[in-house]
């Protein structure tokens, strides 16, 4: 189930293996027959972790959605609920307990999983309506860093952005360096420590802090990695407000990736079998794991769109020619071979089969005028093209409502490539957009505004030309097919964090020190001790494995161009990253945004 | 792409009669059968044996999961630990410990605790060694902490260790026992503990203190913000607008205050005009009401909308009246484009076409009339044909369309004959002027058109 972990540099089995134990104790402490009553929000996260079966062995008979009401009847002598700290979850899980009825027997015992953290907070809400006493064993799961593939770890921590800059809850950051301590118990301790940000900076010091708060203690174990890099997301807000050009970005940026799953219309899966043709579509949408494990789509997930039709032509023209060759299958031998490949390539037709429709549903969208019209926008404003005035297409856009967050993303994205807009400029956006969409949402332009993201040109200087050149982020001819630097992944646009890890790599900071300090927070660097004997001796032409951890969510994008910078030939570094959500421009502006209650209609 | 295709559809084929079972190991929702989520459905629908559970089940037969080799998990290797004192190791430790053989000795020493640790009953802890132990999720007594010097050093030492859980404890426990004005008169110079405060009275709806809180804190710009924000939580339009009236007063920025003024403004226009025209609707004497039934009420609408709704309804009204789109555009000061492009959009709508005439004609002072758009003809074009206006309609507005590659364009998407046909003659392009021809209807007056453009244009040559 969990082979794709293994397959990168570092194996993440360890890591979910260390959470999967963790998960078998405390059902264990539960003695007897349970039933688990889950925040939903958990099951994504979960499901990378543990299957039903593993709940099953330890005798988890029913699963439930947690929601008001009374409980539902199962015939089992514990109830465990899977939450969140959170207060609207506590109210929903008091409304369950008090339902709950007294009179029946044997009596069902109550427990709390908190994930990641038990809160106080918490306990005390529960406290104060009278139903703290009824829980058995109150117990909290660290899924700090829950791994996603053989590369990626992610703490799917959807708020951690908007409590860091605009709530100043530096909570996520705590969490995230205990997710650190973790992977440093499981692979060793990180001798050097890079990093560029307000939120990097506590992070590294929460680390050196919790190290020191196990004195006299040394970890034995071979260090896996050799550099930590902390990146804070506000060191680049550019990169996640474009729209990403690769396939797995362009699939998140339109359908959205959760918990490695995504949501697709059923239409273009119907399966077409004879006997049953039309028989009856399905309404349900089709839901696919993509990950690494498949072979095709780890070949194909971080090209440039433009490139994926060629591969997947070339593919079907492999598989066809397999299949054809059971026709000189003569011997007996010869077609026991064939048939032996044929579940493989099964497999590889149906997933052929399934990435060809994608690419055609993201064809469709990609081809539209409107798709074509926001790129070039996009780019004239990355590359620093009448970034100063009002933009004619944005005004466009506004008056045929399009929808609220595609204008934000836009604004944001010329403020950023502005050093922010002109007074005059900004003060003309927000009139039209309160006056178009709502005056409410002087909220969500107040804390993108918080945020960095939409500000008025305060030094009167554009600082941006000089970052945009100094780090070559605006490639001109760039080559999609066989890229030859990261700026293929946005068609042009070289993702700000990760040139920063690029030239971290070679030739170091020391480089570009002047850029550094137009851009926020501080930059550092940060020494661990290593006892002698875990010292590495570096074998000649071994990479070098560096973590970079991406503090406010990464994009797919961003992680196609380390993945890309892994692959150099002659790179000497290979990444693994690590976030606190994975973003994409438009569900990183909602989290931003207020919630505004639904209209009544 | 389509050659891929292909290819796939073609290999169906060749599936299909090597007639071997589907290899699909998920549902058709896509979970792998076995996941949480799809489980979840699974044992709570089990009991309803539906066609969906049984095809699931089939499939968990033939799943590929069966045939992994099951996770070695009967017995746990926390038991073997148990001797030593679990309290010793910490949580981590023992699962981690588990892993290999050589458990213990590599993993344990970076995470065995400090020997402070032992003393779990000691009641003498630091206000660090306080934090330290809540965040570790351990419950203590806050009570000692009993002069304000103690208290204010235990904030600090949580707000160091940046952990939301213990920050918010520790202002509950100052909230409790501390005087109103001195927690507020801390909190003034300790901004993050601040804003966990507020972030705590918010979730759990202590609105009095926050309002106190807020108006306290009015040199804090935000915060003016958070208390403009509970208007939404007013059901009640008359109670929201009087809410508002009292935040026009709040110290906002001089762009928010106008912002929010307007807010007002318009929400206390939107409850004159509601009452009036639900007035109207009922009495059912108005006959634009009667033709287009209003699908929602205007209360709490978009200024842009409520614009749009007031050219639909009240176009033709002075502009003395509330209701009137010039008084609406005057009070909000409305752009002349947002105004044109709403009153066009709304104007065409109604199929009004007199009225969108009106829109753009300009009368000079020797009396000529002058078509001009603030928003491009191109633009009105398109909002004309995307509300089904007539060609003749359209034309009018297609031939005023500037550039000639834009007019040219519009024109033969829209079916402009007659716009096309004089662009090319003004153009002279005698060869796309031939080649339109067989975009028109033969025999038609277009045809005969062309065909004379032509012959003019020979005989003009030679």
């Amino acid at each position: 189930m969990a082979a794709h972990l293994s397959s990168g540099r570092v194996n993440l089995t360890a890591l979910r293996e260390a959470g999967r134990r963790e998960l078998r104790e405390f059902l264990d402490k539960c003695a007897g027959s349970k039933a688990i009553v889950w925040d939903e929000y958990l099951t994504g996260p979960f499901g990378l972790i543990a299957q039903y079966s593993l709940l099953k062995e330890h005798e988890v008979e029913k699963m439930f959605t947690l929601k008001p009401g009374r409980l539902p009847q199962a015939d089992v002598k514990n109830i465990i609920f899977f939450v969140r700290p959170r207060l609207e979850l506590m109210d929903i899980i008091t409304d369950n307990v008090l339902r709950e009825d007294r009179g029946r027997s044997p009596q069902r015992d109550f427990h709390i999983l908190f994930v990641p953290r038990r809160s106080l907070l918490c306990e005390q809400w529960l406290k104060e309506q009278g139903v703290l006493g009824s829980f058995i064993h109150r117990e909290q799961y660290s899924l700090d860093l829950i791994p996603f593939d053989g590369d990626l770890l992610s703490m799917e921590s959807e708020s951690a952005f908007k409590e860091c800059y605009l709530e100043s809850d530096q909570t996520s950051l705590y969490h995230a360096a205990k997710g650190l301590m973790t992977l440093q118990a499981l692979y060793g301790t990180i001798p050097q420590i890079f990093g560029k940000g307000e939120c990097a900076r506590h992070v590294a010091n929460m680390m050196i802090r919790m190290k020191r708060e196990f004195p006299g203690s040394q970890n034995s174990i071979f260090p896996v990695f050799d550099t930590l890099l902390l990146l804070d997301r506000n060191v680049d807000l550019l990169t996640p407000l474009a729209t990403q050009l690769t396939y797995e970005g362009l699939i998140d940026e339109i359908y959205g990736i959760q918990n490695t799953y995504v949501k697709l219309p059923p239409e273009k899966f119907a399966l077409k079998k004879q006997g049953e043709g039309g028989k009856d579509l399905p309404t349900e949408p089709k839901k696919l794991q993509l990950n690494s494990a498949e072979e095709l789509y780890a070949e194909i997930r971080d090209k440039n769109f433009n490139a994926v039709g060629s591969v997947l032509s070339k593919k079907a023209k492999i598989i066809s020619a397999a299949f054809e060759e059971r026709h000189h299958a003569k011997t007996v031998g010869e077609i026991k071979q064939f048939v032996s490949q044929l579940p493989h390539m099964q497999a590889a037709r149906s997933s052929l089969a399934n990435h060809t429709s994608i690419a055609e549903l993201i064809k469709d969208i990609t081809t539209s005028e409107d798709f074509f019209d926001n790129l070039t926008v996009e780019q004239e404003f990355m590359s620093g093209i009448d970034t100063d005035k009002v933009n004619n297409y944005i005004e466009d856009c506004i008056a045929q409502k399009h929808p609220l967050i595609k204008i934000l993303r836009l604004v944001c994205l010329q403020s950023v490539c502005n050093s922010g807009l002109k007074q005059k400029v900004l003060d003309h956006y927000k009139r039209e957009i309160l006056q178009t969409y709502g005056y409410e949402h002087i909220l969500t332009l107040n804390n993108l505004e918080k945020a960095g993201l939409l500000k008025p040109q305060t030094s009167g200087r554009n600082n941006y030309p000089t970052i945009r050149k100094t780090l070559r982020l605006w490639m001109d001819d760039v080559n999609e097919q066989n890229p030859n630097d990261i700026s293929y992944v946005y068609s042009g646009y070289a993702p700000l964090s990760v040139r920063l890890a690029q030239l971290l790599a070679r030739p170091g900071w020391r480089s570009i020190e002047e850029v550094l300090k137009m851009l926020p927070g501080p930059h550092f660097e940060e020494r661990q001790q290593l006892p002698t004997g875990l010292q590495k001796k570096r074998q000649h032409g071994e990479n070098r494995v560096t973590l970079v951890f991406f503090l406010g969510g990464v994009t797919y994008a961003e992680i196609a161009a380390l993945r890309f910078l892994s692959q150099m030939e002659d790179g000497g570094t290979e990444y693994v990253i690590a976030t606190t959500k994975l973003i994409n421009g438009t569900s990183w502006i909602k989290s931003l945004m207020e919630k505004l209650e639904p209209a009544p209609f | 792409l389509k050659e891929s295709k292909r290819a796939v559809n073609s290999l169906r084929d060749i599936v299909d009669d090597d007639d071997d079972d589907d290899l699909e190991r998920v549902s058709w929702s896509g979970e792998p059968v076995g996941s949480i989520s799809w489980s979840i459905k699974e044992t709570t629908s089990s009991s309803t044996s539906s066609l969906e559970g049984r095809d699931s089940n089939l499939q968990k037969g033939s799943s590929s999961y069966a045939a992994f080799p099951k996770q070695v998990s009967s017995y746990s290797l926390s038991s073997l630990f148990k001797g030593e004192g679990p309290h010793v190791l910490s949580y981590l430790c023992l699962s981690l410990s588990a892993l290999s053989d050589t458990g213990v000795k590599n993993y344990a020493p970076e995470l065995r605790r400090p020997k402070a640790e032992y003393k779990d009953y000691s009641s003498d802890w630091s206000p660090k060694d306080t934090v330290r132990r809540m965040q570790r999720g351990k419950v203590c007594s806050l009570e000692r902490f009993r002069s304000l010097q103690d208290k204010l050093v235990l904030l600090d030492e949580a707000v160091a260790g940046h952990d939301g859980n213990v920050i918010t404890a520790v202002l509950i426990f100052l909230k409790r026992t501390l005087r109103r004005e001195i927690l507020f008169r801390e909190l003034e110079v300790r901004q993050v503990a601040l804003c966990h405060l507020i972030h705590f009275l918010k979730e759990s709806g202590e609105q009095k203190l926050l309002l106190d809180l807020l108006r306290l804190c009015f040199f804090f710009f935000s915060l003016q913000l958070s208390q403009y924000r509970e208007h939404l939580n007013i059901q009640d339009v008359e109670k929201r607008r009087e809410f508002l009236k009292g935040c026009i007063g709040l110290p906002f920025s001089a762009e928010d205050t106008s912002h929010i003024q307007d807010h007002y403004t318009l929400l206390e226009r939107q409850i004159i005009i509601e009452a009036s025209d639900r007035h109207l609707e009922m009495a059912g004497q108005s006959e634009i009401f009667q033709k287009y039934p209003r699908k929602a009420s205007i209360l709490n609408m978009p200024l842009v909308t409520t614009l749009f709704y007031s050219c639909f309804y009240h176009y033709t009204e002075a502009e003395g009246t509330f209701s009137s789109p010039t008084n609406l555009k005057k009070t909000f000061k409305i752009p002349d484009k947002q105004y044109v492009l709403t009153a066009l959009a709304a104007r065409a709508k109604l199929r009004a076409w007199d009225d969108v005439d009106a829109l753009f004609t300009t009368k000079n002072w020797l009396g000529y009339t002058k078509k001009k758009a603030p928003i491009g003809f191109h633009r009105v074009v398109e909002i004309l044909q995307r509300n089904n206006a007539p060609v003749q309609v359209l034309q009018e507005y297609v031939r005023l369309v500037e550039d000639v590659e834009t007019r040219l364009n519009l024109a033969t998407k829209y079916k402009c004959h007659d716009v096309v046909i004089e662009t090319y003659r003004d153009l002279k392009d005698r060869i796309q002027l031939t080649a339109y021809k067989c975009k028109v209807e033969r025999g038609s007056a277009d045809e005969e058109k062309i065909n004379s453009i032509l012959n003019n244009m020979v005989r003009n040559t030679y």
